[in-house]
């Protein structure tokens, strides 16, 4: 994707004209006022309230609170101690950690095939693979449910992270391979004549010089495997080894809903990809426009 | 290889199962041809109810979130995009819509049911109703409010992938046309009109792609914010399936109504294909 920023210099305008400019330009300013406000309150009322006492979150609306500072972390520690949120937190780090590397690996080696590998039907077996891009997980979550019963991983965490695993590279192919493929042919085909072995090219040339599209694709399987309600439920049918995702509804169903528990367990179900996200923003936006643009 | 074992072999595996009827273990104890889909479609009340006016079920519900996701999430994103690029603090604007991407469903999800909440001095929305003497409504706990509460909670998370793809495709349409326009005395409306929009076309169709595949898929959000009630009203397809497999034990009728699911992408996939046949034969 090219987001290349196009700067064109304009004459420098007088002071009457800039005045002009922002007036004709004040319905636009409000519009995009009234969208900050409604995409930023939501999320910002939640935190406060977070941070509340909770006979107060109770007894009055969390934006009185913000004249009156009380604020407390109890919250965060109740849910953490009380709820399992801990043991929760670790849990969905064990789930999402090998679902991202075991695609990510086996995606690149394929990837590396389809781009400079040539065997028969290699474009039609691509070309299915993309269409597998789509398949509904509901498709596979009672076949999957029964193999893995039968091989016995239904009950720990080799369930879950095959079959992330395998709902995740149709698109981790699709991504690197179209990345590898723009890779410059002068130089696999230099290493070739070198005599340089498929995986010595693989690892020494195409590695080193894919690092964005690999990064790309690792963050946006741990964010969509870190975010994943329903093959958790399926899968992770153990409640000590529950994700975060559940237990929060486990919450809800536990102890009614007690908005100090469930604001603070949100948002520390909100901290890691939060923190990915503003750490690693380029990578995040390119890994998700690829995902549907290219 | 890995694929072909987690995915197609259960592919398959689903179809055959929507054959058939299952015990409590997920076992096939009995093939019963097209009965399920049979049923689904004629007999099953909660999945889709003709009898009714206007119609409700599972399957409608479903209608309503494809039509107004797609179309809220599409038009605000482009909307945004477009007023965005026009002003200083564009980054920032883009990054306050984008951030609900990150993070999962279920945290939107508590968010809005927070926003939501019935008690005026708790949920945002209902205090903002009644500072203008208007009277607090239970948002998702309504039959008729339920679905648009829920939509629109997911409108706001889907939005910025929307805006971010077409505020890309804008950066791109070339500053000398648009300048050129405006020499000639067009003005923006004319602008956006004849020249931003035509030009946006293909990425609002791949965006709009992402919505339709997404908003069949539709699932986390429900749970967690309604458990598909009340009484059922909030229901859709993705959650029917999950309810009817592993809350009621019918993998069988489960099964078919995941191909159901399955039938209603296969376009969209078809389409996606066939444009990157189109794209392989410019490149």
């Amino acid at each position: 994707m090219a987001t290349a920023e196009v700067t064109v210099q304009r004459p420098a305008r007088s002071a009457s004209e800039r005045m002009v400019g922002f007036l004709t330009k004040t319905p636009v300013h409000i519009t995009l006022l009234v969208i900050a406000f409604i995409w930023l309150v939501p999320t910002f009322g939640l935190a406060i309230t977070s941070v509340r006492v909770p006979a107060d979150i109770t007894g009055s609306s969390w934006w009185s609170s913000l004249l009156d500072w009380r604020y407390t972390l109890n919250n965060y520690d109740a849910v953490l101690s009380r709820a399992n949120m801990d043991r929760s937190f670790v849990n969905s780090l064990i789930i999402t950690i090998p679902s991202t590397l075991i695609p990510l690996t086996i995606a690149a080696l394929a990837a590396y095939a389809f781009s400079w590998i040539n065997f028969p039907f290699r474009d039609t077996i691509f070309l299915l693979i993309v269409a597998l891009m789509v398949v509904p997980i509901q498709m596979a979550l009672v076949p999957l449910l029964r193999l893995f019963r039968d091989m016995g991983i239904a009950n720990n965490y080799g369930g879950i992270w095959l079959a992330h695993s395998g709902f995740g590279l149709p698109l981790g192919i699709f991504l690197l391979r179209n990345f590898f493929i723009t890779l410059p042919r002068d130089l696999i085909e230099a290493a070739r004549v070198d005599g340089a072995s498929n995986l010595k090219i693989f690892l020494r040339v195409v590695l080193p010089l894919s690092v964005p599209a690999l990064a790309s694709y690792a963050i946006f399987q741990f964010l969509w495997v870190w975010n994943d309600l329903l093959m958790a439920l399926v899968f992770v049918q153990n409640s000590d080894l529950w994700p975060m995702t559940i237990r929060i509804n486990q919450i809800q169903s536990q102890f009614g809903i007690e908005w100090h528990l469930l604001s603070a367990g949100a948002f520390l179900l909100m901290a890691v990809p939060l923190i990915v996200f503003f750490a690693l923003q380029r990578y995040f936006v390119q890994g998700l426009l690829a995902g549907s643009v290219k | 290889m890995f694929l072909g074992l987690f995915v197609v072999w259960p592919l398959i595996y689903t179809i055959t199962l929507s054959f058939a009827d299952t015990n409590a273990k997920l076992k096939i104890v009995d093939w019963v041809g097209f009965e399920n889909y049979k049923t689904l479609f004629t007999e099953d009340k909660e999945f889709l109810d003709l009898d009714a006016f206007p119609p409700t079920g599972a399957f409608i519900n479903n209608l309503k979130w494809v039509v107004l996701y797609t179309s809220l999430s599409l038009g605000l994103g482009l909307l945004i995009a477009v007023l965005a690029a026009r002003v200083r603090y564009e980054s920032m604007i883009k990054a306050v819509v984008f951030i609900p991407m990150a993070i999962s469903a279920t945290a939107v999800a508590i968010i809005w049911k927070f926003v939501y909440d019935p008690d005026p001095d708790i949920g945002s929305l209902n205090a903002l109703i009644t500072a203008f003497g208007g009277e607090p409504k239970a948002w998702y706990g309504r039959a008729d409010l339920v679905n648009y509460a829920l939509i629109w909670a997911y409108v706001w998370a889907s939005t910025g992938f929307a805006m971010v793809v077409l505020s890309a495709a804008l950066k791109g349409i070339s500053e000398e046309v648009i300048e050129a326009a405006r020499t000639d005395g067009a003005s923006d409306w004319d602008i956006f009109r004849r020249i931003q929009l035509p030009l946006l076309s293909l990425p609002i169709s791949v965006v709009a792609v992402w919505l339709l595949i997404n908003v069949i898929k539709v699932f986390d959000i429900i749970y967690v914010l309604t458990g598909g009630g009340p009484g059922g009203a909030s229901e859709v397809i993705a959650f029917s399936m999950y309810d009817e497999t592993f809350t009621n034990g019918e993998a069988g009728y489960g099964a078919a109504i995941a191909v159901v699911m399955l039938l209603l992408i296969i376009p969209i996939m078809a389409f996606n294909i066939r444009r990157f046949r189109s794209e392989r034969v410019v490149s």
